[in-house]
C-alpha cells in the first residue's frame, strides 16, 4: 500500500517536472531576447533609453518575484483582461530573468577594455556594429558561466508560480501532499528533482568559471 | 583649405582647462610630429581630431567636416581619419586578417573577398603578409602595431593620427614600427603623430609641434626648431631629453 502511493507520487511529480522545465525555458528564452534588446539600450550611452532600461531594471531587481506575479495575476486582470496563470508566470519569470541577465552582461560588456570601443569607433563603426561584431563576442565568453549559473535561479524562481496555480513541480507537490498526507516523503522528493535540474547546470557553470580564469 | 584645421580649440575636464586655444593647419602630405612633456594635452588634441574627445569651444575640421558641431557626421568623419593607439587595441577574437577587413566589410559593405584582397595588400605594406591568419596573441608587439597600422589603413583614410605608437614596444620593436611610418610618409599620406622619438620627428617630420600647458608653444619645420629653440621651455625640454 505505501509502496504503491510512493510510486504514484513520483509519477505524478515527474510528469509535473516537465511544466517547470517549460517554464524556466521560456522565461529562460524570453528573458534573454528581452534581456539583450535592454542590454543595448543600457549601454547604449543615450540618456532617454538608459534611464527607462534602468528603471525597469531596478523594479524588477529591487521588488519580491512574488510581488511581481500578483501583479501580473491579479492586477491585468482589473483592467478586464482574462489572465491563465500560464500567461501571468510566463510574463512575470520572462521580465524579471531579463532584468537580471541584463545586469549580469552589462558587467561582461564593461568588462571589455575601452581600448575595444576607440578602435572600433574609430573606424566609423556605429554602435550596434561595434557591440555585433567587436563587444559581444569577446563579452559572450565571460557571460556564460555566469548566464547558466543564473538559470538555476530562474529554475527555482518558477516554484512560486504555484501561489498562483500554476501546477508545476511545487504546485503538485502540494497537491499531492493535500492527498496522500505525506509531507515530508513528498517534499523530499520535489527537493530532489530541484536538485537533479539544477545541480548539472551550477556544476557546469563552476567548470566554465574555472576555465576560463585558467585561459587568463 | 587645409585637411585638417584647428581653430582655437578649448577643451576642459571638469575645472581644469587641458587644451587653451590650440590652432593647427594641416595640409595634405603634411608630417605633424607633436612633441611636449607628459599632461601637455598632445593626446586630447588627436583625440578631438576624431571626436574621440568633445571640446567646449573652437572649431575642427577635418577633410571639411565639423568634427565638434551638434550633429557632427562623425561616422563619415571617421572614414576618412584613421588613429592608432599606444596600446594597439587590436581585436583578440579576429585574425591579423579579419582585424583588417571588419571595417570595410561592415561599415563600407565591401564584399568579402575584395576586402580580403585589401587586407592582403595592406599587411604586405606593413610586412606582415605571412601573419595574416595569425591571432593577436601569437604576434609580438610590433608586429600587433604593425596590424593595426594596416586595420587603419584599410579604410583608405586621408589622414591617420598615431598617438606614441612606439611607447608600449619593447626597444629593439620600435624600429621596425617606425620604418613602417617612414614609409608611409614617403609615400604621401598625411600624419600626426605624438611621439618621444625625437630623431624620428626630426627626420621625417614635416612640422614639428611643441605643446606646454594645453597650447601650443613653438612649432615650425623640425630642422630648424631642433637646431634652435626659440623658448627656454623648449630647450628645456630637448637638452632634457639628451
Ligand atoms: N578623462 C580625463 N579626465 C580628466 N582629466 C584627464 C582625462 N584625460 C586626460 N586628462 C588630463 O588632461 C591633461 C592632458 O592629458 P593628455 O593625455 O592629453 O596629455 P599628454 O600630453 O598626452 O600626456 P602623455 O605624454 O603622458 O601621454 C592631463 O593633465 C591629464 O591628467
Ligand atoms: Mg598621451
Amino acid at each position: 500500500m505505501s509502496d504503491f502511493s510512493f510510486w504514484i507520487i513520483l509519477k505524478n511529480l515527474i510528469w509535473a517536472t516537465q511544466w517547470t522545465v517549460y517554464l524556466s525555458l521560456i522565461a529562460f528564452v524570453g528573458g534573454g531576447i528581452v534581456g539583450l534588446i535592454l542590454l543595448f539600450l543600457r549601454t547604449s550611452q543615450v540618456k532617454w533609453l538608459e534611464v527607462p532600461t534602468k528603471l525597469y531594471i531596478e523594479f524588477f531587481q529591487g521588488t519580491p518575484l512574488l510581488m511581481q506575479l500578483f501583479l501580473f495575476f491579479f492586477g491585468v486582470a482589473l483592467f478586464g483582461i482574462e489572465v491563465s496563470p500560464w500567461m501571468a508566470a510566463g510574463l512575470a519569470l520572462t521580465l524579471w530573468t531579463s532584468a537580471f541577465l541584463t545586469e549580469i552582461w552589462r558587467g561582461c560588456v564593461e568588462a571589455i577594455p575601452k581600448g575595444q570601443w576607440e578602435a572600433s569607433g574609430s573606424l566609423a563603426m556605429s554602435y550596434i556594429e561595434q557591440m555585433r561584431y567587436v563587444i559581444l563576442p569577446q563579452a559572450m565568453r565571460i557571460a556564460i558561466a555566469p548566464t547558466v549559473g543564473f538559470s538555476v535561479q530562474v529554475i527555482k524562481g518558477t516554484a512560486l508560480a504555484s501561489i498562483i496555480g500554476f501546477v508545476e513541480l511545487t504546485k503538485a507537490g502540494t497537491m499531492l501532499n493535500n492527498a496522500t498526507f505525506r509531507p515530508f516523503l513528498v517534499y523530499a522528493l520535489v527537493a530532489l528533482i530541484y536538485f537533479c535540474l539544477c545541480f548539472p547546470l551550477s556544476w557546469f557553470a563552476k567548470r566554465l568559471e574555472g576555465k576560463l580564469n585558467v585561459a587568463r | 583649405m587645409s585637411l585638417v584645421s584647428i581653430r582655437d580649440v578649448r577643451k576642459s575636464y571638469g575645472d581644469v582647462e587641458v587644451l587653451k586655444g590650440v590652432s593647427l593647419e594641416v595640409e595634405k602630405g603634411d608630417v605633424v610630429a607633436i612633441i611636449g612633456r607628459s599632461g601637455s594635452g598632445k593626446s586630447t588634441l588627436l583625440r578631438c581630431i576624431n571626436g574621440l574627445e568633445t571640446y567646449q569651444s573652437g572649431a575642427i575640421l577635418a577633410d571639411g567636416i565639423e568634427v565638434g558641431g551638434e550633429h557632427a557626421n562623425l561616422r563619415e568623419l571617421r572614414r576618412h581619419v584613421g588613429m592608432v593607439f599606444q596600446q594597439f587595441n587590436l581585436f583578440p577574437h579576429l585574425t591579423a586578417a579579419e582585424n583588417v577587413m571588419l571595417a570595410p566589410t561592415v561599415v563600407n559593405k565591401t564584399p568579402k573577398k575584395e576586402a580580403r584582397a585589401i587586407a592582403a595588400e595592406v599587411l604586405a605594406k606593413v610586412g606582415l603578409s605571412e601573419k595574416m591568419d595569425a591571432y593577436p596573441s601569437q604576434l609580438s608587439g610590433g608586429q600587433q602595431q604593425r596590424v593595426a597600422i594596416a586595420r587603419s589603413l584599410a579604410m583608405r583614410p586621408k589622414v591617420l593620427l598615431c598617438d606614441e605608437i612606439t611607447s608600449a614596444l619593447d626597444p629593439e620593436l620600435v624600429n621596425e614600427v617606425l620604418r613602417v611610418v617612414e614609409q608611409l610618409a614617403k609615400e604621401g599620406m598625411t600624419l600626426i603623430l605624438v611621439t618621444h622619438e625625437m630623431r624620428f620627428a626630426r627626420d621625417v617630420g614635416t612640422h614639428l609641434v611643441f605643446m606646454h600647458h594645453g597650447k601650443v608653444h613653438e612649432s615650425g619645420a623640425p630642422k630648424a626648431v631642433f637646431a634652435a629653440p626659440q623658448t627656454p621651455e623648449l630647450q628645456q625640454f630637448v637638452s632634457g631629453i639628451g
